[in-house]
């Protein structure tokens, strides 16, 4: 039998404060069965059958001993309520400045790629101190991605992106595990994070072979699939131009309007008929089955760093 | 022969001369019975079957937990033994044990009625379990299922290569059972009771069954519909859940959770209700605050509901969607909060005595209080964040299922034993097997909290050797549980013949079901009874003096 914990290494920014409302919850655990247990280990002795303690007058009811054991629970309820929705609210939106990694995960494997293009298989080296966003998604079933060191968690759907960040704060080696059921070698699609210091970070990060950007590869494949031959500004077919359309709201045939987020993005490249940009044809083909989930991740990362340009032959 | 009456032989010493079990001999007397005792027994049976098929998968796991390399089995059929144990142990136990056994057998009598009002349907109701057993065990005989109980998508529709549909198509059949027997519960509770026996002056048993019966006759039809959905998916490829074939796998989950949340609820009320006539009878006292325990089962049943999205917060549902399910989720706490102060205040100035059913019921109130306390810790966000799908979660519903659930039933079986049989077990070894359930459950589960914290997640066949302390300890407490259940199926056996005759109230108790002969006679009763009072009609000061009186 190897060494042992009681509780898990807290090597993360949030991991102290998720780990504080645990304490507080263990604490008024204890309280609760104490103010519980004790009377009931006393009334069993002191009332116990040919005891010959007083039972006059017992009482069945009261409204105020009701009251009160109904109000004081509510009370630090929602107390705790409070505390735990903050801290997630917290878990749950990224900064805006935190390194961007793309994880794919597949039975029974996570694919990982840095926005530098560097890519892993169940590791993920990462420097301390800094925030870090995952951008999520699956190719098959349901995963989730668990790293306990964090007390992070979120997880990996099929067919839309998820995100999960954490600024890993303290250097060592930590368990990935996935979460989600994911079928026969659920308990083999584990991995490891490895918290490095930023100078040893990008020390591995410059070596092994070389290898474009993700946003590099995304605008190769922009070009190489055919994405350029019409979304550009002398194509003979009328579609939209993308730079500047990124995080900004789409208007659509039929007057809604959406978020040009990874979501849109996603569906517009996969089902480009659900929702037409407006003043547009439905002329694009699908491109479900020719893209990989990494590719279009890359696309969308392309995409995305065209978001904050102009659109070609408008004045500022 | 004497010619006093059934009742009056009984107390001395012999067994009523007629009654249900006698009254008619045979297998199809028993087959085609429409007593709603009768009917209770075939069930008993019928989820003892279940039961022990799932343990044994229980064992298996625990056995291959005991070392960190996956060597017993191999991941296939670890899977399976995992799924197994969750659906018979959901399906074709749990939701059945208290309700179909107990709440059939005493329900009838506790309201002074000769039967339920559709005793075929009742029947009936046996026949479609039956047949959903069946189903499963087909299932599990071609080669077992390695979905999870929760059947979540896309897995379940497009990946597994195990017999899915079959398996659910067991669990569709068996719903129906759970449909049919709510709405006759109900339809009992109405028109059936006995003349002056008004709302509150129901045992509180009565009010959990009428809760229990309003979720599985609300809720049951949506995991139909699910369960048909997912079938239709993946039998014809019709895109439902898979976004492969443009579907949503997160509804799967939405729809899952709707049915399968509030039935987290109809596998505790009905423990509660069979506490509440515990916790009374062996202390001798007037339940404390009878319409606060009677109204939270209700509170219980409507706000249960309302809260599914809380197994979901890491799922991708919105974040405005979780902080809602969260309050909710710690709302339903309160009413189990209630209840829990209500059973312990009735001890206060009462005579307690400490047989087998009242050991079980202390054990419920403390493992019920565990298992409801590290629920918040589930339903509080970022906690949950860190715990979802790892043995925290096992760990806190084991405390209410088995600590909570499975503890009321066998408190409940031991305490109408005699009433179901005539016999009473015998008392030392009925102790002796609460005690050691009470211990080996708590080190089975105990451990699991700790595991899951460190973030060991559930459903894993191998794990990283940190975590083999804990597993080795859970194990070992799982033995030891197994002794505990082992026993009462071996003096439960013995008692039929050899038990002392019970007479037909051995605890004294003031539940119609106890006015009557045990066993009772075919139609429960003689003549109707009429209720004149509050149930419950304790008085711990004479039993006090009484036991002065006679020492």
């Amino acid at each position: 039998m190897e060494k042992f914990h009681l509780f898990p290494p807290e090597a993360s920014s949030t991991a102290q404060q998720v780990d504080w409302i645990y304490f507080a919850l263990t604490a008024l655990t204890f309280l609760i069965c104490a103010i519980v247990f004790l009377p009931i280990i006393f009334f069993a002795i002191k009332y116990r059958t040919g005891s010959t303690a007083d039972r006059s007058n017992p009482r069945v009811e009261s409204i105020l001993i009701e009251s009160g054991w109904t109000i004081v629970p509510l009370v630090i309820f929602i107390g705790l309520f409070g505390w735990g929705a903050i801290v997630y609210f917290h878990i749950e939106r990224p900064p805006r400045d935190a390194l961007q990694v793309q994880v794919v995960g597949k039975q029974w494997m996570w694919k990982l790629q840095h926005a530098e293009g560097k890519s892993e298989i169940n590791e993920l080296h990462l420097p301390v101190g800094r925030a870090v966003t995952l951008t999520m998604t699956s190719q098959d079933v349901i995963h989730s991605f668990f790293v306990p060191a964090f007390r992070v968690k979120q997880d990996v759907v099929p067919g839309r992106y998820t995100s999960e960040w954490f600024k890993p704060s303290k250097p060592g080696e930590y368990h990935i595990f996935c979460a989600q059921y994911c079928g026969t070698h659920h308990s083999g699609m584990i991995g490891r994070v490895l918290v490095m210091e930023p100078i040893d970070y990008e020390h591995w990060l410059s070596t092994g072979q070389s290898t474009e950007s993700i946003v590099l590869a995304g605008e190769r494949l922009f070009r190489e699939r055919g994405c350029s031959g019409c979304h550009s500004l002398n194509s003979k077919f009328h579609a939209p131009l993308l730079d500047g359309v990124f995080g900004k709201p789409a208007l659509l045939e039929g007057g809604n309007i959406v978020t040009a987020d990874e979501r849109y993005m996603r569906d517009s490249i996969l089902l480009p008929g659900k929702e037409i940009a407006r003043g547009y044809q439905n002329i694009m083909p699908s491109y479900t089955g020719q893209l990989s989930e990494e590719e279009i991740m890359q696309l969308i990362a392309y995409l995305k760093s065209i978001g904050n340009q102009n659109p070609p032959g408008e004045s500022k | 022969m004497k010619s006093a009456t059934e009742v009056d032989l009984q107390t001395e010493g012999q067994m009523a001369r007629t009654h249900y079990l006698n009254v008619d001999l045979g297998v199809k007397s028993w087959l085609l019975t429409t007593d709603h005792k009768r009917i209770g027994i075939l069930y008993l049976c019928t989820i003892l079957i279940f039961f022990v098929i799932a343990s044994v998968a229980a064992a298996l796991m625990r056995l291959e937990l005991l070392t960190p390399q996956g060597d017993l089995v191999t991941s296939e059929t670890y899977n399976k033994l995992f799924t197994v144990h969750g659906v018979l142990m959901v399906w074709f136990f749990l939701i059945p044990s208290i309700p179909a056994v107990l709440g059939n057998f005493v329900l009838p009598m506790m309201i002074g009625a000769r039967d339920v009002a559709f005793p075929k349907l009742n029947l009936f109701s046996w026949y479609l379990f039956v047949a959903g057993g069946a189903l499963a065990l087909w299932s599990l005989i071609r080669g077992g299922v390695d979905t999870g109980w929760t059947f979540y998508t896309p897995y379940s529709t497009t990946y597994a290569n195990s017999h899915v549909i079959s398996m659910a198509a067991g669990v569709f059949v068996a719903g129906f059972s759970s449909i049919i027997t709510g709405m006759n519960f109900m339809t009992t509770t109405h028109q059936m009771r006995a003349p002056g026996l008004t709302w509150f002056r129901l045992p509180l048993f009565v009010w959990s069954l009428y809760a229990t019966s309003l979720i599985l006759v609300l809720a049951t039809p949506v995991l139909a519909i699910t369960l048909a959905l997912m079938s239709v998916e993946r039998f014809w490829g019709v895109g439902i859940f898979d976004p492969k074939l443009g579907g949503d796998p997160v509804l799967f989950q939405h729809l899952f959770w709707f049915y399968s949340h509030p039935a987290v609820y109809i596998m505790i009320l009905p423990g509660m209700g069979v506490i509440s006539e515990l916790i009374t009878c062996f202390s001798r006292k007037q339940i404390f605050g009878y319409g606060f325990v009677a109204a939270a089962s209700m509170a219980i049943a409507i706000l249960g509901f309302v809260v599914w999205g809380h197994h979901m917060f890491v799922s991708s549902q919105s974040v405005y969607a979780g902080m809602v399910f969260s309050i909710l989720s710690f709302l339903v706490a309160i009413p189990s909060a209630i209840k829990v102060f209500n059973w312990t205040a009735t001890l206060h100035k009462g005579s307690i005595s400490f047989q087998t059913p009242m050991l079980y019921a202390l054990g419920f109130i403390g493992l019920f209080t565990i298992g409801g306390m590290t629920g918040l810790f589930l339903a509080t966000l970022a906690v949950d964040v860190h715990v979802h799908d790892s043995y925290f979660v096992i760990a806190h519903f084991h405390y209410i299922m088995v600590g909570g659930m499975v503890m009321a039933f066998m408190g409940g079986l031991h305490y109408w034993w005699p009433k179901i049989t005539g016999r009473l077990y015998p008392e030392f070894a009925g102790k002796l097997a609460a005690m050691i359930t009470f211990i080996g459950f708590n080190l089975t589960f105990f451990p699991q909290f700790i595991l899951g914290y460190l973030g060991m997640p559930r459903r894993y066949h191998a794990y990283p050797p940190e975590f083999q302390l804990f597993n080795v300890l859970s194990t070992a407490g799982a033995s030891i549980l197994g002794i505990g259940y082992l026993l009462p199926l071996i003096y439960f056996l013995w008692s039929l013949k050899f038990g002392r005759v019970a007479g037909p109230n051995p605890w004294r108790a003031t539940g119609l079901e106890w006015q009557t002969a045990s066993p009772p006679l075919k139609h429960n009763f003689k003549e109707t009874p009429i209720v004149t009072g509050k149930p419950y009609a304790y008085s711990a000061q004479e039993d006090a003096d009484l036991n002065l009186a006679t020492v």
